[in-house]
């Protein structure tokens, strides 16, 4: 049975693990390579390593950061942050990465995801999309009526005024093999995942969805996968600073009946 | 006298992550190469034949560099893993790709799947006692990420199986071929295991 994947993931910014609220006021965690190891050996099931800085600074990822972690962890390494064309993905995974984020490039020209599947496959090509709620008067929740999620590039700072969950089926439908799906109403809050717009992702598509932004519970995880529909979900935060152990978000998922790797 | 470490040459076909299985050989203390030519696997015990990659990609970056030939008639120990395992087979149906007839059979797209890419760790049942799986507890968990799985034609070479969706081939035998369609360099311990039962092999052959 294919078992529910936790995700630490790893924001970093000039060599270091950084993290924020709503996408803003980054902190410093720590060191990329040591957190990675620490991750795998409390269970991690994968890695995610976001570049954050790359887009806005048009700066490379940092790819030896990503060569060494990959030298040392032995689970799988997705890695994104400023991929903009088939040859960055593919220094990328030559680096160490098994899978390849893109986002905002991949907004301003979907051939990049039909691109990278068609050379790498596309289950090595993760579109990660950044959603906000937008219309109506806010509130945590269900969003309602008139109310919807806009994709939003270059790190948080830009609006594009795409659907959230049109841009998934697209991507789907482009050759993305995976869903990475921030709610950055939710990120760094830990009110909990954004369960309505990850429960529109993936009754969108048939490709695995991730859930992001938001955990703060253990009971979080949990209801990602259940009410979310999520396939993975993954946190950063909470795990950097030792809140939440991973093997505790794996003890409630499997209380509420969820497979995880032990 | 100290007993010289396997060489195991990794086939470079020029997509995909070369780091973690030269890692994850050199673990285990086999002697890596990487393999950018035919030349290249002269000295070798034994070949690794990694994917990450399109099949039809992968096959051009075997014919670019090459190795076709080679691989196809190689009389050495050989894993391939992931698409290097399906490449193996005689053809695919993704990209309706010509493939290096290894081993007869083709690959086919995974049906019925609950979503696709099978993405994660899942169980691995050893359907014999091929030595890739020694030392292992009884289903491990390996880590796949693919959408295409293979049809062998003779159920003999299939020595592991995974369910998702349907029971497929997850680990493939014919000779002194072998084919996993998980991970072993990113499956933690198990992993390494396989890693290491591979190397014992290529050893023994070369001592035999």
């Amino acid at each position: 049975m294919l078992r529910e994947r936790i995700i630490p993931c790893l924001d970093v910014s000039g060599g270091r693990v950084v993290k924020g609220v709503n996408f803003v006021d980054l902190t410093d965690e720590g060191d990329p390579v040591e957190l990675a190891e620490r991750y795998v050996a409390e269970g991690g099931d994968e890695i995610c390593f976001l570049d954050i800085s790359a887009t806005p600074d048009r700066r490379e990822t940092t790819l030896d950061i990503v060569s060494e972690t990959a030298r040392n962890v032995l689970v799988p390494l997705t890695v994104g942050g400023g991929i903009r064309h088939p040859d960055d993905m593919k220094a990328t995974l030559r680096a160490g990465a098994d899978k390849v984020g893109v986002n905002t490039a991949a907004v301003a020209d979907p051939s990049l995801i039909e691109a990278c599947a068609a050379r790498f496959g596309r289950q090595c090509v993760v579109l990660a999309i950044d959603a906000r709620r937008v219309g109506g008067g806010g509130g945590w929740g269900r969003p309602p009526d008139g109310e919807s999620y806009e994709v939003v590039v270059s790190g948080g700072r830009t609006p594009t005024g795409i659907d959230a969950i049109e841009w998934a089926r697209r991507g789907a439908e482009l050759g993305a093999g995976e869903i990475l799906l921030t709610s950055m109403d939710r990120d760094g809050t830990r009110d909990g995942f954004e369960i309505e717009l990850t429960r529109s992702v993936s009754d969108a598509v048939e490709i695995p969805v991730i859930a992001s932004g938001g955990a703060g519970t253990v009971d979080h995880f949990v209801e990602a996968v259940t009410a979310g529909g999520a396939d993975a979900v993954l946190a950063a935060s909470i795990f950097h600073r030792g809140e939440i152990a991973i093997s505790a978000v794996k003890d409630a998922m499997t209380s509420a009946g969820l497979a995880v790797r032990r | 006298m100290t007993v010289p470490p396997t060489r195991i040459a990794v086939v470079d076909h020029g997509a995909g992550n070369l780091v973690s299985i030269t890692r994850g050989l050199q673990r285990v203390g086999a002697d890596v190469t990487l393999a950018v030519g035919p030349d290249d696997l002269d000295g070798a015990d034994g070949v690794v034949l990694p994917g990450v990659g399109a099949t039809a990609s992968v096959m051009e970056g075997i014919r670019a560099g090459g190795f076709e030939e080679t691989l196809r008639t190689i009389d050495r120990p050989l894993l391939g893993i992931c698409v290097g395992m399906q490449v193996l087979f005689e053809g695919s149906e993704e990209d309706d790709t010509e493939c290096l007839r290894l081993i007869a059979g083709h690959t086919r797209r995974l049906s019925p799947a609950p979503r696709l890419p099978h993405i994660g760790w899942n169980d691995v049942t050893p359907t014999g006692s091929d030595p890739l799986f020694s030392g292992l507890e009884t289903s491990p968990l390996f880590y796949f990420v693919h959408s295409y799985a293979p049809v062998p034609e003779d159920d003999a070479t299939v020595i592991a199986t995974t369910e998702y969706g349907e029971s497929f081939p997850s680990a493939v035998r014919s000779g002194w071929v072998w084919g996993t369609q998980f991970h072993p360099e990113r499956s933690a311990r198990a992993g390494q295991t396989v890693l290491s039962n591979f190397v014992g092999s290529v050893a023994a052959k070369h001592a035999a």
